[in-house]
């Protein structure tokens, strides 16, 4: 948002609120009540309330649910869905197993926020899109059918990526490119029982239902994250490209994960994993230019025909421009990074 | 400070607001017409306008006060703190989690106090900027703010100092440019960051804690 409203009271709706003991009960909540919602860090749908961009008239408190276990079983690391983001950035399994999501999760929102954001939240953080906040602007994902204000409005921060008529809007979250990049599950348990969600089909592109962020049914909690062993924990790296140093969303930024090998020919790209932040509705993968680079050896000149090729059938929409160069650029550049050469 | 009270009851001087609800929304359907006011009264709508609007019990302790509440829902923590028992020194800057001037510790932990509910804060220990000194005893990080004018205006530096303090608890003040990412949720419009640095930065080398 370019500019806030003057406010000096709370202009929420009133709401009644539950504490949930358990997941069934909070299961129940939901399914008795369509416009019931789960809170647990809250520093996304209390920012959206305060806006009337979202307005349950319940809130289903889920704090108290016993989901906050970080643990290794097995060749998976599982994270509890309510364990905030300071907590998990922090733990020692996820820095020595899964340094890429800690790296990401530390460049996201501020020290304050993190203490409060939780796992399962965080999957769910909604667009930042100023016209999903402004409700007095059309916008198919708060309101469909009205349009969409930023297909031929300020699109700066938008997609190039798999966006449509409908939605231009991108996912906001750090956390969530570093799972996209780590091949990571998202356990949910709901009234048909339990199921886990690959992180690639958990969030959505926009088409023709921009309301929907994700496949989640509307009666499932999530309970927790599954993040499969890797050898990439020497290779890793999240660069964020944003407007401020630091407490700022990405315009760009590129999550990478290499596994090296010094073979005969010299350090070779043994494995790669690739995803992308800042350009589509959702964590955007970049399986193309994995495929370029597994088996090469790690230069700029294949690092920058990958980045070519992560490119095709990209698309600006005119404030947005910019990133048709920044993207590529700042995929070498983390690759660079990641890979530790020098050139 | 033990209170049994409703805050609202406090305001309202012992009328409750749920009866008084029951009465405005009882004189609104009678204020329609006599056949709508008889099927509000058989549908129990003024027990429903009343249900919603129904204060949640809240136990809180507050700069080692504990405090025996009813609030409403959707109040956050930090209109708590102002408005209901005003605790004026955590301030209000945007309201949108942007500006960390809200920023308090909640057992211990800081946090953006606008962009959290009272209601979920049942059983927690909030201190805010009224509870760090010791008596007349400044906290060594008001003492460090003071000498290395770590402010002009003021109005974001109770948040600049709780958040400090949590940075140092936290393990990161270790560099300048740590100390500059970890507070990077608190937002200096007169830009004393250099002097905010410097204050953090003595307070880390004098081992104090909070």
């Amino acid at each position: 948002m370019q500019y806030r409203k003057l406010k000096l009271e709370v202009a929420v709706h009133n709401f009644q609120y539950t504490r949930a003991k358990n997941a069934a009960g909070a299961i129940a909540e939901l399914s008795k009540n369509p416009a019931a919602k789960l809170v647990a860090g809250g520093t996304n749908l209390i920012d959206l309330m305060k806006y009337g961009v979202m307005a349950p008239d319940r809130l289903v408190d889920i704090n108290r649910l016993s989901y906050n276990a970080i643990q290794k079983e097995s060749g998976v690391l599982s994270i509890g869905a309510t364990v905030t983001n300071s907590v998990a950035a922090a733990n020692e399994m996820v820095l020595q197993y899964q340094p890429l999501l800690s790296q990401a999760m530390l460049a996201g929102a501020s020290p304050q926020l993190r203490n409060k954001a939780t796992m399962g939240g965080n999957l769910l953080q909604r667009t930042r899109c100023p016209y999903f906040y402004d409700i007095s602007e059309p916008c198919n994902k708060r309101e469909p059918g009205t349009g969409c204000g930023a297909l031929k409005g300020y699109n700066r921060m938008h997609a190039i990526f798999g966006a449509s008529d409908a939605c231009i809007a991108v996912n906001p979250s750090d956390m969530n490119v570093a799972l996209v990049a780590l091949d990571a599950s998202v356990q949910v348990t709901g009234p048909k029982g339990k199921r886990n969600i690959p992180i690639a089909e958990f969030h959505r592109l926009p088409g023709k239902h921009p309301e929907l962020d994700n496949t989640l049914d509307r009666r499932e909690v999530i309970t927790g994250l599954l993040i499969p062993d890797n050898a990439f924990s020497k290779h890793t790296t999240y660069l964020k490209v944003r407007d401020r140093a630091s407490y700022a969303f990405a315009l760009i930024s590129v999550a990478v994960a290499l596994e090296m090998e010094e073979t005969t020919e010299g350090t070779t790209i043994k494995e790669v994993h690739l995803a992308m932040g800042g350009v589509a509705h959702k964590p955007w993968r970049l399986t193309a230019a994995e495929q370029l680079l597994k088996g090469k050896k790690a230069t700029v000149e294949n690092f920058k025909m990958a980045a070519e090729l992560a490119m095709q059938g990209a698309k600006s929409y005119g404030h947005n421009d910019f990133k048709l160069k920044l993207a590529p650029n700042s995929i070498v550049q983390a690759l660079k990074t990641a890979s530790g050469i020098k050139a | 400070m033990v209170e049994n009270k409703s805050l609202e009851e406090e305001d309202n001087q012992g009328s409750s607001r749920r009866d008084f609800l029951k009465k405005t929304s009882v004189m609104t359907a009678i204020a329609l017409t006599p056949a709508a006011a008889i099927k509000a009264s058989d549908l129990k709508l003024d027990e429903k306008l009343a249900d919603a609007l129904e204060q949640v019990p809240l136990s809180i302790d507050i700069n080692g006060q504990h405090h025996d509440l009813k609030v409403e829902p959707r109040l956050t923590l930090l209109d708590l703190l102002r408005e209901k028992l005003r605790l004026t020194g955590t301030k209000k800057g945007c309201d949108q989690g942007q500006c960390g001037a809200c920023t308090v510790h909640i057992d211990g932990v800081r946090t953006n106090s606008c962009l959290t509910l009272a209601v979920m804060h049942d059983g927690a220990r909030i201190t805010t900027i009224e509870g760090l000194a010791t008596g007349n005893q400044l906290h060594p990080m008001q003492e460090a703010f003071i000498k290395h004018d770590g402010f002009q205006c003021g109005y974001c530096t109770p948040g600049q100092i709780m958040s400090a303090v949590a940075c140092i608890n936290e393990g990161h003040a270790g560099s300048e440019k740590e100390i500059r990412e970890f507070m990077s949720g608190n937002i200096c419009r007169c830009g004393a960051y250099a002097n905010i640095v410097n204050a953090i930065q003595e307070v880390k080398a004098g081992g104090s804690r909070a």
